[in-house]
This record gives structure tokens, C-alpha cells and sequence, in this order.
């Protein structure tokens, strides 16, 4: 993987003289968003792949350090675009750690994280779905995706008030409760996905065209995988049963039943299994949440240091009137100190690496994109396959360019 | 237009030409960041760019009419977009869709380009970060009607 500061141009002839050398991206539909590769190919077939990334860096760890500790939740927000809760509630849960208020976090907040961290995964792995399926000629897989993704997205918008970016997992907790509605919405979308998936499952899974372009296209060997770094679905398909939510479980994932889907192939039917099988799973999680949710309570942890008070109170407490106002012009400090703190977001395992000195703002958020070492891995699988395999590997692979470039 | 008697439909050359124009505005398939996204919410089922005439994605610029800028554009990626609309042909619009695109949005920083039309001509400006597809589909409108009225857009609209 290579990273200049402008765009590459290839010279058209390898060093020796033989094959040649082609550019694939930054603008290719293909490519899953700004990737280019520089292959060097001998008449299909593909010698050498390099990808080189950058075609969107977007300094969002640079800013992040100038903005207050919650202020830089909107930009973290922006990394990983299919699954912005997820960089949020990591970002989120690493602040907490500093600040040494984890376990107070209110049970119903935690409860909607992992709510909202499950249904992201599945409108993810839908988008996933959906572009991968157009990328092998299977057009209306695409519609289908996006019809239950719609749902999914409504959810959103009635709980965090966007369909993208809702910014709604807060440090502390969450920007405000469910509102009214949203669980019978919750009910509606859970009655549907069953059907749905067995749609999904039928459109692919056992199409011929589809199992000939994606069996034994893209191997990734469990040894390969873990040189690579590889983690998340793709590392599972290789059979490898790492999942953080298992390892290192947050916000009450011990207390939920669901298991970690696996395969052994190791190639990119193996990897779309698995992410259907994850989205299963996922609902699991997702009823037995909605379970949790008839109990009412609160979803901000009470502590005016962090959390701004009720706007009720501000008019009636001179006490509550400062705390608003310190809060909201200069932020709340945090203690010096490093953390690391991962999560399971849709592509792998999610970390963040945060150092505060003691200041209102972060001094450091170093990111661990899952997408990025995952992306590695594509040097090693694509030689010796056809150029058109490498579009099935990308896809299988599932990158976001928000979130390796940042 | 006025339909006849006779079952004719009277029209001048001109305006049919242009409302047949007007209905195969044919976007490139050009996907930045999270307002890509967005962007390909608005050919699905629930939006349905195919009312318009606009759901021919093209991923050659040869092919393509209309170009949606959708999402941050970093330092990196500036010529590429440059060099992709001096490939589009004549006329040609450009929409810039979402704050990143309009303006650098949130990321006022070194990275990115604060503002698509610092370097292309830009027609229609969306709001939002990102945009609802809602939103996305009324800028396609507005490009529907600039051609109806005449325009031309592009270079021809500004030579
Ligand atoms: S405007 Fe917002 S949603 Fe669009 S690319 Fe920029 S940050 Fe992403």
C-alpha cells in the first residue's frame, strides 16, 4: 500500500519490459469509493496489485484535536460512513474510560447503544450487500438492500433526528430517549427482516452465476489473515473465531445471547456468508434489546461535570444555570492519562487510541481502521487471478475510504 | 405545446428538443464519501431517480451530463475531479451536494477543498451533510428547468 500527496500516473510499461501496468480507480464504480490500484498485469491476468490510498484524506484526527472532547464526536462520526454510530460509541467509550465513569453509565443507555450498534451493522452490511451484488451483474439484489436499509435509516432518523449522521451516542451516554413511536416502529422492522433475509438469501446464495464468480475467488489463508491484520467478517470467514464483542465485551454484550459466525474457506462466498449470517445475528441482539426496553430510566449518566442538566432545571437552579454554561462554552476536562478501546463495527475490530493532557480538547486520537488492514490484505490475494476476479475481491473485502484515509 | 384537432401536437423544434434534454440528464458514477452514499439512496426503490430520467449512472465521463459532487473532496483527489470534468462533453452540469462540497464543510482544515467550485463551475449547490436523497432529487429538478429555459451549462453558459 502506497500514499503520495498527488495523484499517481503509471508508467504504461513494467521495469522489465513485459507486462504492463494499468490504473484502476480513483474513479472506477468498482472500487467502492476513491481506491486506485496500480496493476501490473500480464494480459488478464494480474502480476502485481498495489493499492495507494489517500484520494480522501480528510485530517479528521488533526481536527479533532482542536475541537472540545464531545464537539469531536461529529467529526469521528464522519470516518466510517456506513457505520457512523459505531466510531462514535468507540470514541465514546474510550472518553468514558478516561474519565473513569464506565460503570455508571445507565443500563437503558447501554441497552440503545447495542441497539443502535446492531442495527447499524445490518444497514452496513446491506449497502455492503447491495453494491457487491451490482459490482456482479445481480442489479436488483441492490433494490432489496436498500428498501430494508430505508427502515433501518427511518429508525434512525426518529431516534437521532438524521439518517446518517445522527450523532446520538454521547460521552455519557445518549442525546436524549427513545421517542414516542419509535418501538412499534422497532416491532414493524423486526416482524419484516426474516422474510426479507430469505429474499436476500435467495436472490444469491445458491445462484450459480454468483457461487462461479465468488467460490475460490480470493483465498485468504487463517495464517495470511492474521499477517495481515485482517479482522471482522473477512478474518472469520478464514475460520477464525475473533470477535471483540466476545473477547472484550462493552456496553453488556456478556449478557446477550448470539453467536460468532465462522467458515473455513476463506474465500469470498465464505465472506458473504458470514456477513449473512452476522445480520442474523445481529437481529438477535436487536430483539433481545427491544426486550430490555419496556423499563423505563434514564439515558445520561447524572453528573453536571459531563452531562448538561434538564433544561428545566436551568431557570429554577443557579447551580444547574453554571454547570449549563460551563459545559457549553469550554467543554469538561479530562483527566491525563492513554487509553485504547475497541469495539466490533461492522468491518472488524474498531479502535481508538486516545491521549488527554488533562485539557478540555483531545491531545491525540489515533484511529485503528478496521478497512485499511483489511484492505491490505488485497496484495496478497489478488496475483495470479483475473482482473475481473479483483473486482469480487474488493467487494468481499468491504473497505470505506472515510475511514482508511480519514 | 397545444394539441390540435386533428391529434397533432404543435411545438417548436427548440422546446422539444430540450424537454427531451431535459429528461436523460445522465449523472457520472463519481462516489466521494458519506453524500455517495446518499447519492446512490436516490436510485433506490423508495426515491426512484428513474421519475426523472437521470438513473443511467455512466462511469465514463464521455458518457455522463450531469456530475454530483458528493462528499468531501481532499487535496489529493482535486485534479482527479478537474480532470474528469474536462472529459465530460458539452454541455455539462455539475452539482455540488453536501456541505464538504460546497464549502469544506466541518473540515475546515489542511486536507480538504474548501469548495468544489474553486476549481469547476458549479450549477446547483444542496445543502445538508449529508443531504437528504429528497434533496438531492429537487437539484436534479433545478437542472431539469435550467435546461428547459435555455440553458446550456458548462463552459457554453459561461463563454
Ligand atoms: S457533507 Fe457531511 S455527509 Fe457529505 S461528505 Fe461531507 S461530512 Fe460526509
Amino acid at each position: 500500500m502506497t500514499m503520495s500527496t498527488t495523484p499517481l500516473t503509471p508508467e504504461i510499461v513494467s521495469q522489465d519490459g513485459n507486462a504492463m501496468v494499468l490504473s484502476m480507480g480513483p474513479q472506477h464504480p468498482s472500487t467502492h469509493g476513491v481506491l486506485q490500484l496500480l496493476l501490473e498485469i500480464d494480459s488478464e491476468n494480474v502480476v502485481k496489485a498495489e493499492p495507494e490510498i489517500g484520494y480522501l484524506h480528510t485530517g479528521i484526527e488533526k481536527t479533532a484535536e482542536g475541537l472540545f472532547w464531545t464537539q469531536a464526536q461529529t467529526v469521528i462520526e464522519r470516518m466510517d460512513y456506513l457505520a457512523p454510530s459505531s466510531n462514535a460509541l468507540c470514541y465514546a467509550l474510550g472518553v468514558e474510560k478516561l474519565l473513569g465513569i464506565t460503570d455508571q453509565i445507565p443500563e437503558r443507555a447501554q441497552t440503545i447503544r447495542v441497539l443502535h450498534m446492531e442495527m447499524t451493522r445490518i444497514a452496513s452490511h446491506l449497502v455492503w450487500l447491495g453494491t457487491h451484488g451490482i459490482d456482479l451483474g445481480a442489479i436488483s439484489v441492490f433494490f432489496y438492500c436498500f428498501d430494508l436499509r430505508e427502515n433501518i435509516l427511518d429508525l434512525q432518523e426518529a431516534t437521532g433526528g438524521a439518517r446518517m449522521h445522527p450523532n446520538y451516542v454521547r460521552v455519557g451516554g445518549l442525546n436524549g430517549d427513545l421517542p414516542d413511536g419509535v418501538l412499534a416502529q422497532l416491532d414493524a422492522l423486526i416482524e419484516k427482516f426474516p422474510g426479507r433475509m430469505r429474499e436476500l438469501r435467495g436472490l444469491l446464495q445458491a445462484n450459480p452465476i454468483f457461487q462461479d464468480r465468488t467460490i475460490d475467488v480470493g483465498v485468504l489463508s487463517p495464517e495470511d489473515a492474521l499477517g495481515w491484520n485482517v479482522t471482522g467478517p473477512s478474518l472469520r470467514a478464514s475460520g477464525i473465531a475473533y470477535d471483540v464483542r466476545k473477547a472484550f465485551p462493552y456496553c453488556g454484550y456478556e449478557t446477550y445471547e448470539f453467536d460468532v459466525p465462522t467458515r473455513t474457506e476463506g474465500d469470498a462466498y465464505a465472506r458473504f456468508l458470514v456477513r449473512l449470517d452476522e445480520m442474523e445475528q445481529a437481529m438477535r441482539i436487536v430483539e433481545q434489546a427491544r426486550r430490555r426496553l419496556d423499563r423505563p430510566g434514564p439515558v445520561m449518566i447524572d453528573d453536571p461535570k459531563v452531562a448538561a442538566p434538564p433544561k428545566e432545571t436551568i431557570a429554577l437552579s443557579m447551580e444547574a444555570l453554571i454547570h449549563h454554561f460551563k459545559l457549553m462554552s469550554e467543554g469538561f476536562r479530562v483527566p491525563p492519562g492513554d487509553v485504547y478501546q475497541a469495539i466490533e463495527s461492522p468491518r472488524g475490530e474498531l479502535g481508538f487510541y486516545i491521549v488527554s493532557n488533562g485539557e478540555n480538547r483531545p491531545y491525540r486520537v489515533r484511529t485503528r481502521p478496521p478497512s485499511m488492514y483489511n484492505l491490505q490484505a488485497l496484495k496478497g490475494i489478488a496475483p495470479g487471478n483475473l482482473i475481473a476476479d479483483l473486482v469480487v475481491m474488493i467487494g468481499s473485502l468491504d473497505p470505506v475510504f472515510g475511514e482508511v484515509d480519514r | 405545446m397545444a394539441v390540435s384537432p386533428g391529434g397533432f401536437m404543435l411545438a417548436r423544434l427548440d422546446d422539444v428538443a430540450r424537454w427531451a434534454q431535459s429528461s436523460s440528464v445522465w449523472p457520472l458514477t463519481m462516489g466521494l464519501a458519506c453524500c455517495a452514499i446518499e447519492m446512490m439512496s436516490v436510485t433506490s426503490a423508495e426515491y426512484d431517480i428513474a421519475r426523472l430520467g437521470s438513473e443511467v449512472f455512466r462511469s465514463s465521463p464521455r458518457q455522463a451530463d450531469l456530475m454530483i459532487v458528493s462528499g468531501r473532496v481532499a487535496q489529493k483527489m482535486g485534479p482527479v475531479v478537474k480532470r474528469l470534468y474536462d472529459q465530460m462533453a458539452d454541455p455539462k452540469w455539475v452539482i455540488s451536494m453536501g456541505a464538504c462540497a460546497s464549502s469544506g464543510g466541518i473540515f475546515d482544515n489542511y486536507a480538504i477543498i474548501q469548495g468544489i467550485d474553486t476549481i469547476i463551475p458549479v450549477d446547483v449547490y444542496v445543502p445538508g451533510c449529508p443531504p437528504t436523497p429528497d434533496g438531492l432529487l429537487y437539484a436534479v429538478n433545478l437542472i431539469q428547468q435550467q435546461i428547459r429555459e435555455g440553458g446550456r451549462g458548462g463552459i457554453l453558459a459561461r463563454s
